[in-house]
Parts: C-alpha cells; sequence; structure tokens
C-alpha cells in the first residue's frame, strides 16, 4: 500500500509540486539525503515525462506518484495513461509517431533517470505505463535506541 | 522558485545569467531567451548556471537547441557550472562532451576554439 498517493494535472507546473512532495516523504523515510536530490530529479523526470504523454495523447486523465514506504527500501511509481507501443516494438523504432524532438526528450528524460537510478522498473501497456523507482533506506536512529 | 534570467554583453559573448530552477515548466523561459539572442544575431553565448538550483532533461534539451541554434550561424555556446550535482547531469547524458564547460565567466569569456 501506498504511504502517500499524488495525483495531479497533466500540467508542467505541477512537476515541481510532485519534486518536492517526493523528495519529502523520501526523507522521511529514511533515503539518505545525499540521494534526495537523485530522488527529486528522477521523480522530476518521470513526471515530466508523463505530462508529455498525456499532452501528446490528449489525455485528460492526471498523472499518479506513489510514493511507498517499506522496509528498509522506499519506492516511487509514477503511473501515466498514455497507451505505448508494446516495448518490442518500441525497439525496432515502430513508435507513435511522435515528433522527433518529443521522442529525444523522451530518450533523455528514460537516460537520466536510469543514469541515476540503479533499481528501475519501467512497464508500458495498452492502458498506460509507469517507472517505479528503489531507493534503500536507513532506519531512523531512534528505532535503534 | 521561479527561473531568472538576465543578460550581459561582454566584448563579442553575450552572458546569459540564469537562476532557479530550469525545468519542464520553467525551460520554455529559456529558450524563448536563448531563440531570441540568436534571432537579434548574438552567435556567442556563455550561459552562467552557477546560480541554477535544479536542472532536467528538459532545460538540457533546451540548451542543445541553443547550441544547434548559433552553431548554425558560425557561433558557440559555453557553460559556466562548478556544481557538482548539476555536472552529474551533463554527465549521465554524455553532454560533458558537447559543451565546453568553464568554472568562470571570464575563462568562458576568454576561451577561444
Amino acid at each position: 500500500m501506498a504511504t502517500v498517493e499524488l495525483r495531479f494535472s497533466a500540467l508542467p507546473e505541477h512537476v515541481r509540486t510532485a519534486r518536492l512532495v517526493a523528495a519529502a516523504v523520501a526523507r522521511r523515510a529514511g533515503v539518505d539525503e545525499a540521494v534526495l536530490d537523485e530522488v527529486r530529479l528522477a521523480v522530476g523526470e518521470a513526471c515530466s515525462r508523463a505530462v508529455g504523454l498525456h499532452k501528446i495523447g490528449g489525455i485528460s486523465a492526471p498523472v499518479k506518484v506513489l510514493l511507498i514506504e517499506e522496509d528498509k527500501q522506499f519506492s516511487i511509481e509514477v503511473g501515466d495513461e498514455a497507451p505505448h507501443a508494446v516495448p518490442g516494438e518500441r525497439a525496432n523504432g515502430a513508435g507513435p509517431g511522435d515528433p522527433d524532438s518529443e521522442a529525444e526528450e523522451d530518450e533523455m528524460g528514460l537516460a537520466v533517470i536510469s543514469g541515476l537510478v540503479d533499481d528501475v522498473e519501467v512497464s508500458a501497456g495498452e492502458h498506460g505505463g509507469s517507472i517505479k523507482m528503489t531507493w534503500p533506506t536507513t532506519p531512523p536512529p531512534t528505532i535503534l535506541v | 522558485m521561479d527561473l531568472s534570467l538576465s543578460t550581459e554583453t561582454m566584448g563579442d559573448r553575450t552572458i546569459v545569467r540564469v537562476g532557479g530552477e530550469i525545468d519542464v515548466y520553467t525551460a520554455p523561459k529559456l529558450r524563448e531567451q536563448l531563440v531570441e539572442l540568436v534571432n537579434d544575431g548574438s552567435f556567442h553565448l556563455v550561459v552562467d548556471m552557477e546560480g541554477v538550483d535544479f536542472l532536467d532533461s528538459t532545460g538540457l534539451g533546451v540548451l542543445v537547441g541553443g547550441l544547434k541554434r548559433v552553431r548554425a550561424h558560425e557561433g558557440s555556446l559555453r557553460l559556466v557550472c562548478n556544481q557538482e550535482r548539476i555536472l552529474k547531469i551533463f554527465r549521465i547524458t554524455g553532454l560533458t562532451k558537447v559543451f565546453p564547460i568553464h568554472t568562470s565567466v571570464e575563462e568562458a569569456v576568454a576561451a577561444t576554439d
């Protein structure tokens, strides 16, 4: 079950809010301070991508962000409702016909995420896709007493 | 925090000082600024990123777009950045090989290809 769930209209101005909320929840969950910048950047990239996909697809549904605190780990799952081509087809260049610039930005966003986060799962299907990123956490000192 | 932009001319170089956050919401403002400068004939740009708190791939895309524009006029686009967290994004995406990155505006202004 998600610790915090956030839904926002697919507009660029809300991506910053998602970054701030994600970083605050990650800090509380015990994600290392040194990694919080990466969390902020990675969730921003995933949300920007989702906003872009909704815009291109003319989808009015909100973008969904799940912030999941678990034992020794913290996960963020960013879900979109844009119909994706199955990954195999995308790899062969049979994309949905996006303009080049959009496709380039999408790839750059994914490159940043995969460069920043070791544990990333990207899934895509007919009814939407998601990017799930996981970081280890250290328990707060009070638990050790 | 929003994006702040100011420009200054030093010889044939135009310094663009950027402050705040460059993301999917604010990057279009930076794009407009760069396009305007190139349209007005400024082809040697130095983008000072020392006041930037946050940069994402949308911002990188705008900088790459700026570079393409100035190169079309045989110009240059140099960056000034000393912040490790910002430099890391350029390294991850391989863009350190694309942009000359300097430690000060003075160094960037003095640099020649």
